[in-house]
């Protein structure tokens, strides 16, 4: 079970690791709960004989003993939910926290209700941060959690945290307040640098493991700190650790000195700074790997025959099912990875401009894959050598060499029909292309009954079926229709308000949606807002929904965690009148700089339920409604 | 609009760079004054560089060429004329575009941020795109041209305290950006650096002399 939680918080690209499922971690069994402070009936300690306990305490303590069990969020959840028995048992138990809206409760209310928390999972920023949407400075800083856990969970083992502000002075709080600290994950997160990473390695005994995921982490050049160095010496607890886009070079020597004491370390993911002559060296001190982060895999080293030394590595990397980098692929080293291939469930080629050529032998090894991550250079050609070996593909990420509107695309319509015709038990797509038809779509609908979360990004704007010139409804329509099991959706190209319908009317499973220039007015939204029961997360970006769009889901709102809506056709008159109807809800209207102060028209709006009201710490350009 | 932007592109890949600069002015109220300045200075510089705008900034003509596209499907929203409508499509990570291109990644540093961004001096036209994407990028400055040379600052308007835009070049010397003909600074340009404008008073202008 460690491997499933470490695939997925590595990998973690935009995928929400709740989808369907709510254990990010899987128990200790046995526990490492810490002992109980209420005294239970019969104890030792009292010298007076406390009276008998009501049938209810007996009943209460009995059940923790069985909520204990418990894992998943929304089972403990419903739980709590029986009585107030139930509620306080299941808050006595619940191990792990899992914060999906960091605005969407206080720390405060958090640790008074949750008293033994072992490991935190917070989420931040809107996920289209991403895409620079969001100005710097909105907010979702860790110190305001940190500052009150510190004192009340003292055994706190692990943090997680996407898109979360973290600043050095917060990781240098952490390492030091925490002295059972395990695990920390950081995925999407700024604001920290190597001065942050030292004092965690430096100060947290009994690490296991230091996930650094596509954060921002770049340092002045002259004020990196070797962090590396900065784990004591010794064996380590060291299982896994992760830090692929950390921006400077860290110190080899350390490194590998780091690795060889660390007898346990299985996840080994290193950054662009790791040329191959220093990655064999690596691997041969931790023939046990399982998860490799590859790094540049080129060597400008023209001495030393370590390409021999680099296949005798991957031999004896028996454990090897992982493996990702190749920051600067240099193909000739390619067939060193040959003896691994049929072992790999998860192969991440999406920083490589690997051509079909070259991803031929390799692919054509790779029988057990279930996770492929690729750059679109290797062509509609390419995915008919996924399709044709990849019998056991679960999720594909193709992602674009060019990421702009007008690139030329090397996959399309073609690739996604291959695909779907050979890869039956794809539950995720993530597909980037230029050029798409809904004949495609259907098909992919129909032989891949499994799929949980597609999403198709036709990257120029307003693209129709490059066929028939119609609009891609009947695709998405199909999807929506044929996949039952279909959680997570998001469309592109040409749109129209038919789309939304038939999202509306088979969707009844869908939890988050994404939509982009898409739709015709304010029935689109209308028709999701109102047929899609589990919808949880929308997120909108310049489409023509208005205020009477925005309205229509005043029903629903409470049910979500948050709504984000940019460059749509929203009034601060109708966002005013929406806060007012639904007090629960926070209502963020976030400015543009360039924005008329006393415009009516409102640029992006960010809203969310919340428990505690208005947030305290926005920035000026963020007014509450 | 978009029947307007459409055929104004195609009429500036003719002309040259000057209508190209001009169109550039997406929405922003009062931008044209700015892209008017920038326009007279380049042209200080166009007998000695050449400065094919259409064809480096490659990313700005797209989006114009974009645009003219969306004229065929009328079902098209007719889109707001601002920013956001570029901003962050297709929605790729930009570390994930870090990482795929090099040489004309530079970090941009700001006076009391202690993290830098990159960005990715390629996808600019010019110096105005630049400032712009920099303004988008550090809250909300809002951008203060400087009435009596060609400087350009970036203002906090919470606390009013101007940045001024610098860089570092091959030679290792600190600039003010805005000196030098822009591909040359493409060219040169290692870093960058939000210089708080009292800082900065000793980085003298090369071309301080050009009105």
């Amino acid at each position: 079970m460690r491997e499933e939680r470490s695939e997925r918080s590595e990998m973690s690209e935009n995928g929400d690791g709740d989808e369907g499922k709510d254990v990010r971690w899987s128990p200790d069994p046995g526990g490492t709960a810490p002992p109980k402070c209420r005294a239970a009936a019969g104890s030792p300690g009292g010298a007076a004989v406390p009276p008998p306990p009501f049938s209810d305490q007996v009943l209460e303590n009995v059940l923790e003993n069985v909520l204990c069990f418990l894992t998943s969020r929304s089972d403990r959840n419903a739980a709590s939910l029986v009585c107030k028995s139930w509620y306080r048992a299941e808050a006595q138990t619940r191990l792990e926290l899992f914060i999906g809206n960091c605005y969407a409760v206080s720390p405060a209310r958090a640790i008074d209700r949750f008293r033994r928390v072992q490991s935190l999972v917070l989420k931040g920023k809107p996920r289209f941060a991403d895409f620079n949407l969001v100005p710097m400075g909105w907010g979702a800083r860790l110190s305001p959690w940190l500052a009150a856990m510190a004192p009340a969970y003292p055994w706190l083992e692990r943090i997680c945290l996407k898109r979360i502000a973290v600043t050095d002075e917060d990781l240098s709080l952490l390492a030091c307040s925490f002295h059972s600290f395990r695990d920390l994950s950081l995925i999407c997160c700024d604001g920290f640098t190597t001065i942050g990473l030292a004092a965690v390695a430096g100060n947290c005994r009994h690490l296991r493991s230091l996930d650094l995921i596509e954060n921002d982490v770049e340092d002045d050049e002259d004020e990196v700190v070797d962090w590396v160095s900065s784990f004591p010496p010794g064996k380590t607890c060291l299982e896994s650790l992760i830090f692929d886009f950390v921006g400077c070079a860290v110190n080899f020597d350390a490194l590998l000195a780091l690795v060889a004491r660390s007898p346990f370390l299985r996840r080994l993911r290193v950054n662009e700074h790791i040329s191959s002559d220093r990655l064999y060296q690596l691997m041969t001190r931790a023939p046990q790997l399982t998860h490799l982060g590859t790094g540049a895999f080129s060597s400008s080293v023209e001495v030393g025959d370590f390409e021999e030394s680099l296949e005798s590595a991957f031999l004896s990397s028996k454990s090897l099912i992982c493996l990702s980098g190749f920051r600067d692929l240099a193909p000739e080293y390619l067939h060193t990875i040959y003896p691994v291939c049929t072992n790999l469930t998860s192969l991440n080629f999406s920083y490589a401009q690997i051509t079909a050529e070259q991803l031929k032998p390799v692919i054509t090894r790779c029988h057990n894959l279930q996770t492929f991550w690729v750059l679109d250079s290797l062509g509609d050609e390419g995915l008919h050598m996924v399709a044709a070996t990849c019998k056991k593909l679960r999720e594909l990420r193709v992602f674009p060499v060019d990421a702009t509107e007008d690139s030329e695309g090397f996959v399309s319509d073609v690739g996604l029909a291959a695909i779907s015709e050979g890869c039956h038990e794809l539950r995720s797509i993530l597909y980037f292309c230029q050029r798409m038809t809904n004949a495609a779509v259907v098909a992919m609908s129909k032989n891949c009954q499994e799929l949980l979360v597609f999403r198709l990004c036709i990257m120029g704007r307003h693209r129709p079926d490059r066929l028939t010139g119609e609009p891609m409804d009947e695709g998405f329509g199909a999807i929506v229709k044929n996949c039952r099991k279909l959680t997570r959706l998001a469309v592109s190209g040409l749109l129209t308000d038919r789309a939304f319908a038939y999202i509306g009317l088979y969707g009844k499973l869908v939890r988050t949606l994404s939509v982009a220039f898409a739709g015709d007015g304010d029935l689109s939204l209308r028709y999701v807002l109102e047929g899609c029961p589990k919808l949880q997360k929308l997120e909108i970006r310049d489409c023509p929904f208005g205020d009477a769009g925005l309205l229509s889901g005043i029903n629903h709102y409470y049910n979500m965690r948050f709504l984000w809506m940019s460059s749509c056709k929203l009034s601060l008159s109708g966002c005013k009148d929406l806060a007012r109807q639904l007090p629960r809800i926070v209502v963020e209207v976030i400015r543009d700089s360039s924005e008329d102060d006393n415009s009516d028209a409102v640029g992006k709006l960010y809203m969310y339920r919340s428990l505690v009201g208005p947030r305290n710490d926005a920035p000026p350009f963020v007014k509450i409604l | 609009m978009s029947a307007e932007t459409a055929k104004s592109s195609t009429e500036s890949d003719i002309s040259g760079l000057d209508y190209e600069e001009t169109e550039l002015k997406l929405g922003l109220p009062g931008s044209s004054r700015i892209a008017g300045s920038e326009l007279e200075r380049k042209r200080g510089f166009s007998e000695t560089v050449d400065l094919k705008l259409g064809g480096s900034g490659g990313c700005n003509l797209d989006y114009l060429t974009a645009e003219s596209s969306d004229t065929r499907s009328s079902a098209a929203v007719k889109l707001p004329a601002n920013k956001a409508q570029v901003v962050g499509w297709p929605p790729v990570r930009s570390f994930r575009k870090n990482a795929l291109k090099s040489c004309t990644y530079v970090k941009v540093a700001v006076d009391g941020a202690p993290y830098l961004r990159k960005v990715d001096l390629e996808m600019y036209g010019g110096y105005q795109q630049l400032l712009n994407a920099l303004k988008e990028m550090f809250s909300c400055f809002t951008i203060r041209n400087s009435p009596n040379n060609n400087e350009r600052r970036l203002v906090d308007p919470l606390n009013g305290t101007e940045y001024v835009p610098t860089y570092e070049d091959k030679d290792g010397d600190w600039m003010l950006v805005g000196d030098v003909p822009w591909k040359m600074f493409v060219a040169s340009c290692k870093r960058l650096r939000l210089m708080k404008s009292s800082e900065a008073v000793n980085l003298a202008p090369r071309a301080a002399q050009i009105g």
